[in-house]
């Protein structure tokens, strides 16, 4: 006797999707509760934290804005092993900024994160009809690159880096302000991919050529996904480079390319909200963590391959599985 | 100055080479991924280093059971790990960046760098070539290196086996239908890779020392090499080798050693915005650029 897995909808899923939605409170709360809760989380829990973990929530924060410009690019078919690029372009444009011409932060921050986008797009624009781990192995090259090139010209602070930078006027307003850009972001694109938009960005991932067959200029909007994608990597740099009031080549680190991969992977990529969610649970293991040592490193390594291996879908397409629907054993005839 | 400079450029050429020639194996010609190669490289040099100074076996057997030591573990990260993933190129990276990574930070963790974390070379001797001094582990590399180029060369053209590599880059449903078990293939192209870097760990480290770091530097390497000589050709490797090899050596001594890294990297780049096949590379076009 064979069995197989039989996955079914939940009746308050097939309710809630339509418009008896709003007859019941169970059914509104079904529906709302999975977006109320980032939103609830992010706003009460900084108060309840001391100051020391409010400051892993503030590179969590970081961290899932990494991942969701990652997951975004990878949602256009750019798969990209170097967002420390990005980190790194916004973190420098605004330490430039304010060091040398002496801006505000709240100005440096929106104009790094323009110009950091525009230079990094620039940047990729001849490498752009790569396809594949083609292009990714340009990503993984790029910063390595300008870590060297600063270290042989010595010219932006050199390997000493540029210190002293303007930080900004409260924690508090440093915590809320990173957590506002991040549900904005996790918002925003999440209803930009499930418009006609994003669905272009989807087609040019799952089969370029077909997109192009439609009359579709696929660069232009790869150009695009591109800017966007840089744009949220350069504001989380300019951003880190206002808290640590200190930029140099650590910028340009593995650490900011491998862990938006990592927790696009452990939460599960094409939701941005997987990815969110694998920063959320990434970052605070890393710190507690941090007593063992270089250990820490050896178990990131292995958590990656154990993912991989064992739930390849990530963790948030597991959870929405279960949420949305039931199963059971059938007998197959 | 000059002549010096070109005989210790050849020699780097063919250190490049010999880094590149077991991921040219695995991921050029077979389309394996396989990116914890410098961790492997490296776990060979700490396994010899091990059983020579804690075990006291000889140099030449515990190179010999490092060298099989690396190759079945090659295999069983493929049939464990890698199997599961295959097809899907950003999977089979990062699941073998992973390892790599846990392999280098656990021998980082345990403190095994130094000086003293060194092989023997395998005779004590050196010659007067072109008016320096070079060391007779030096001449064995180049010896040995271009022995391996020619012998994989041989390997993928001539060879059932090797021709079964080549085969399931190409087609794997193809070879399939043909009665290569593409499994298996890929199975023996992960371990020979790997055992290849156990070769080139045991010629190599003689002349310094090991380090968890050198893992990620044998890797870029052995990427740059592959890129620019072209995914699946031999004589590729060879060029590339040589072009990067007197170009690191050349920047080293006319620039500075800042330089020698920026070179190597903005050959890769190049070579990727122009022709990503690579200088020799005869593979699909269309499946890399459109």
């Amino acid at each position: 006797m064979q069995r197989r897995k039989e996955r079914v909808d939940r009746g308050i899923k097939v309710r809630a999707g339509d418009v008896f939605a709003l007859c019941s409170w169970r059914e509104m709360i079904y529906l709302a509760a999975p977006r109320l809760l980032p939103i609830a989380v992010c706003l009460l829990l900084p108060p309840m934290l001391g100051a020391y973990w409010q400051k892993v929530l503030l590179s969590v924060a970081v961290f899932a804005l990494l991942a969701i410009s990652w997951d975004l690019l990878a949602q256009a078919g750019m798969i990209s092993l170097g967002q420390a690029l990005f980190f790194g372009m916004g973190a420098y444009v605004a330490g430039v900024l304010n060091r040398y011409a002496g801006i505000h932060p709240f100005i440096t921050m929106p104009v790094a994160s323009i110009a950091g986008g525009v230079i990094c797009t620039l940047l990729l624009l001849p490498v752009l009809r790569l396809r594949g781990i083609y292009f990714s192995m340009v990503t993984l090259i790029l910063p390595l690159m300008f870590v060297r090139l600063i270290e042989a010209t010595r010219i932006i602070g050199g390997t000493e880096g540029l210190s002293s930078i303007t930080p900004l006027p409260s924690r508090w307003i440093e915590l809320y302000l990173i957590l506002a850009v991040f549900l904005f972001a996790l918002f925003g694109f999440r209803r930009m991919l499930a418009s006609d938009y994003g669905l272009v960005w989807k087609g040019i991932s799952d089969n370029d050529r077909a997109v192009m067959n439609a009359g579709i200029n696929i660069y232009w909007f790869k150009i695009q996904a591109l800017f966007i994608a840089s744009c949220i990597g350069a504001f989380a740099g300019a951003f880190m480079t206002h808290v640590y009031m200190f930029v140099g080549m650590p910028v340009f680190a593995l650490d900011y390319s491998i862990l938006p991969i990592a927790a696009a992977v452990v939460g599960g990529s094409g939701t941005l909200a997987g990815a969110s969610l694998g920063a959320f649970i990434l970052v605070p293991l890393s710190e507690i963590l941090r007593g063992i040592g270089g250990l820490r490193i050896v178990f990131y390594g292995i958590f990656l391959v154990v993912f991989i291996v064992a739930l390849p879908e990530g963790i948030f397409h597991y959870i929405q599985r279960k949420y949305h629907q039931f199963e059971r054993w059938v007998e197959v005839k | 100055m000059f002549l010096g400079t070109v005989v210790y450029a050849v020699i780097n050429s063919v250190i490049l080479a010999l880094m590149a020639i077991g991921f040219n194996l695995t991921f050029g010609i077979t389309g394996v991924a396989n990116f914890a190669y410098g961790s492997l490289y490296v776990f060979s040099a700490y396994l010899s280093w091990m059983l020579l100074n804690w075990l006291g076996i000889p140099f030449l057997l515990s190179a010999a059971v490092s060298i099989l030591v690396t190759m079945i573990l090659g295999a069983l990260m493929y049939r464990f790990i890698l199997l599961r993933v295959r097809g899907q190129a950003l999977s089979e990276v990062i699941a073998t960046f992973g390892i790599g990574l846990a392999i280098l930070e656990l021998f980082r963790y345990f403190g095994m760098v130094g000086f003293e974390y060194t092989l023997p070379v395998f005779v004590d001797h050196s010659l007067m070539i072109a008016g320096v001094y070079v060391d007779m582990q030096r001449v064995l590399i180049v010896v040995i290196g271009l022995a391996l180029i020619v012998a994989l060369w041989v390997f993928t053209h001539h060879s059932s086996i090797g021709l079964a590599f080549r085969g399931i880059a190409q087609d794997e449903r193809t070879a399939l239908t043909l009665g290569i078990d593409s499994d298996w293939i890929a199975t023996l192209s992960v371990s020979l890779g790997a055992g290849l870097a156990a070769l080139a760990a045991t010629v190599i480290v003689p002349l310094g020392s090991i380090a968890p770091a050198e893992g990620y530097d044998v890797l870029i390497k052995a990427l740059a090499v592959c890129i620019v000589g072209g995914l699946g050709s031999t004589g590729g490797v060879i060029v590339a080798s040589f072009a990067i090899g007197f170009a690191e050596r050349f920047t080293d001594t006319y620039l500075s050693s800042h330089w020698t890294m920026i070179v190597s990297l903005a050959a890769i780049l190049l070579v990727l915005a122009i022709k990503p096949s690579g200088l020799f590379g005869k593979q699909k076009e269309l499946e890399e650029r459109i």
